[in-house]
């Protein structure tokens, strides 16, 4: 098994027509993924290579079920793509668009979210369940099919961790680039929820960077709730203190968020944390080895 | 973004909020005229895209014109936290009878703007807030309307016992919520809020922080930036869409993915090397953006040696190789280039660099660092 998708999942891309949208299309085809529409306004009618191109999400809904989305869709643009998808009923959507201001964000997900709707992203790579569906813009080739849930704030981090992951024999069951921004729809916590459920996910690796306190609070519910070996990695031990965001940015951080904190956090939720990338795959066996 | 106090000050005075008249100067004999002009005590204030400007000695009084061109000239030679002065902000002194804090904030936990306020405001509010937590009121507000008027009096009546000036206070934070709205900003901050003789609420300081996504979609605060407030290299790698940060070490990184470019300098530093930037390409790579950034490393004097850490996902190795072989055939570097590639066109990136001769490999993340850091280490026995 897996979370959140697999390979009776029915996407439809948003912004398929543009460069990025068709460019990835392809690659999300090539590996498997079950593409059934394409959505770009004023375009539909057209056909991509196969794939139907509607004028607007309800319709391509209607049409032919599907019931994930992936937005490719330009900045500006992204949080109109989202609500739309959200109204049309989908399940599901994966934001890969950089670049929406935070604020905007917030309102789109105060929208959404009554709706039943869950968001990954935006500023996500997106999220692959390995042999059975890729949505997002990650490298098909480094995963491989397997017992290990990986989930993760950052892009090509999760690209360099998966593929030392699978180097060890390490296989994925479902890898979720939840998004490098400042609001996001789905968090550490919402993963780590289905990660706990899934019966075929036996580990799994937090890649965390500096910033905010979700890791601090993945770290809390790993060692309440999980009965599954965790492994964690924080990227930034080394970054000069980051632009701290004048008095009220330190206030409301009360001193959470820098990489040493972090690393405290997992630890003493009895979470091994790898110095080095290369770590993470022996920690891994390790781990799965005394559980 | 941040913008400076003068700038803030201007957008709260247009949601209501009452700000001081000022005059922005460049020179010391433009402050003795401001101060002429507005009468009085003065103050003189660097604008610097810093904190600690008053412990740093970037904020004076002055009694007339003359004390201001002297205090002027004195501030005009600081650089605050490594940012030099080239501007002041000239405006009247004020009697103050007390100091709140109060600023507005993107929460990123609860996903929603919250507004802060604490009866003890000035330059020890972070001190305030570290001993004294329950010396500062919090209250969420919605991202599309602001803060409600009764929220506003809510946080109001904790910090101010006197009923008709905490009436004040809620007005001016329903108009701080609004401006901070409106800018779509991160963060919108007056500390100190000062109550005046007369009983009038006055934003002695300002900031504001913008949303850089925002800042990219409105020419209106693009229009806010200062070209001289962050310096020429930071400049460039803006506009080829890169994210640098220069540091102290010697060894130049550039990497695809901010996440990726951290756990590079990380491992730089796990082998005891010194990572002398973070310099993240992006997404989307172009060989022109390969060759901003060597240009931008190259002009670091301290870079022994340039090592790139690439996973190709979006970014392609190959354009990222042929950005390499171009910047050698444009400008001559002599210092050694070490390269990990990995992910799409892997193979083609490998390739490119083989014909040229202009690249160390490594196969690993593991082995280019270590490769790197050797290398600085040679070079400076050497030299």
């Amino acid at each position: 098994m897996s979370i959140l998708i697999d390979e009776n999942t029915k996407v439809v891309v948003q912004g398929i027509t543009g460069h990025d949208g068709s460019f990835h299309t392809r690659g999300m085809r090539e590996y498997g993924t079950q593409v059934v529409a394409g959505v770009t306004p004023g375009k539909g009618g057209l056909d991509l290579e196969g794939v139907p191109v509607f004028n607007t999400v309800a319709e391509a809904v209607r049409e032919t079920g599907a019931n994930a989305s992936v937005i490719y869709v330009r900045a500006p643009f992204a949080p109109d793509a989202i609500r739309e998808a959200a109204h049309a009923g989908i399940e599901l959507v994966v934001a890969i668009s950089e670049g929406i201001p935070a604020l905007e964000m917030a309102r789109v997900l105060r929208e959404v979210t009554p709706l039943g709707t869950r968001v990954v992203g935006p500023n996500s790579p997106g999220l692959i369940s390995p042999g059975k569906c890729k949505i997002g813009i990650m490298p098909g080739a480094i995963h491989a099919p397997g017992k290990i849930g990986v989930v993760s704030r950052s892009g090509t981090l999760t690209y360099e961790m998966v593929w030392q992951l699978s180097q060890h024999g390490l296989g994925q069951s479902t890898c979720i680039g939840i998004g490098g921004d400042p609001i996001i729809g789905t968090c550490f916590l919402d993963v780590l929820r289905l990660f706990k459920d899934d019966p075929d996910t036996e580990g799994v690796v937090l890649i965390g960077e500096i910033g905010g306190s979700a890791e601090e609070e993945a770290a809390a519910y790993i060692s309440q709730e999980m009965r599954k070996p965790a492994i964690g990695f924080i990227a930034g031990r080394t970054a000069p203190p980051g632009k701290r965001m004048g008095h009220a940015g330190a206030i409301i951080s009360q001193g959470r968020g820098t990489a040493d904190e972090k690393v405290r956090a997992l630890e003493a939720a009895g979470i091994a944390v790898a110095r080095v990338p290369a770590e993470v795959g022996p920690l891994m066996k390790q781990a799965l080895g005394a559980a | 973004m941040n913008v400076h106090e003068y700038q803030a000050k201007e957008i709260f005075g247009r949601h209501g909020i009452h700000v001081l008249e000022g005059r922005v100067v460049r020179t010391a004999a433009e402050a003795r005229q401001a101060a002429a002009a507005l009468g009085g005590p003065v103050v003189v204030k660097a604008q610097v895209h810093t904190g600690g400007r008053g412990k740093a000695g970037g904020i004076k009084l002055a009694s007339g014109p003359e004390e201001a061109e002297a205090k002027a000239t004195d501030i005009l030679k600081l650089s605050i936290k490594g940012f030099p002065v080239r501007k002041l902000l000239v405006t009247p002194a004020v009697e103050i009878e007390h100091e709140y804090y109060v600023g507005a904030i993107l929460d990123r936990e609860d996903g929603l703007p919250l507004m802060m306020v604490s009866g003890e405001g000035g330059i020890d509010i972070e001190e305030v807030a570290a001993k004294t937590p329950e010396k500062i009121h919090k209250l969420h507000f919605d991202p599309d309307h602001g803060l409600r008027a009764f929220q506003a009096r809510e946080l109001a009546h904790k910090i101010e016992p006197n009923g008709r000036q905490a009436l004040g206070i809620a007005t001016l934070l329903v108009k701080l919520s609004k401006a901070f709205l409106a800018a779509g900003a991160s963060l919108a901050e007056i500390n100190p809020l000062v109550r005046c003789a007369d009983g009038t609420f006055l934003a002695l300081d300002a900031k504001l922080n913008l949303d850089d996504s925002e800042v990219a979609l409105r020419k209106d605060l693009e229009a806010l930036r200062d070209p001289d407030g962050s310096g020429g290299h930071t400049d460039k790698a803006r506009e080829f869409g890169l994210s640098y940060i220069p540091l102290e070490g010697d060894i130049g990184c550039v990497v695809n993915g901010a996440g990726l470019a951290m756990a590079t300098m990380d491992l730089v530093k796990h082998f005891g090397g010194d990572p002398a930037n973070f310099l993240d390409i992006g997404g989307s790579s172009s060989p022109a953006k390969v060759v901003a950034a060597l240009e931008i490393l190259t002009a670091d004097k301290h870079v022994r040696v340039i090592l790139f850490n690439i996973f190709g996902g979006i970014t392609r190795c190959d354009h990222v190789a042929e950005g390499i072989v171009a910047a050698l055939e444009q400008t001559h570097i002599e210092l050694p280039i070490v390269v990990r590639l990995t992910g799409t066109n892997e193979g083609r990136g490998r390739e490119i660099l083989e014909e040229s001769g202009a690249a160390i490999f490594a196969g690993t993340m593991e082995e280019a660092v270590q490769k790197a850091v050797a290398l600085a280490a040679g070079t400076e026995v050497k030299g």
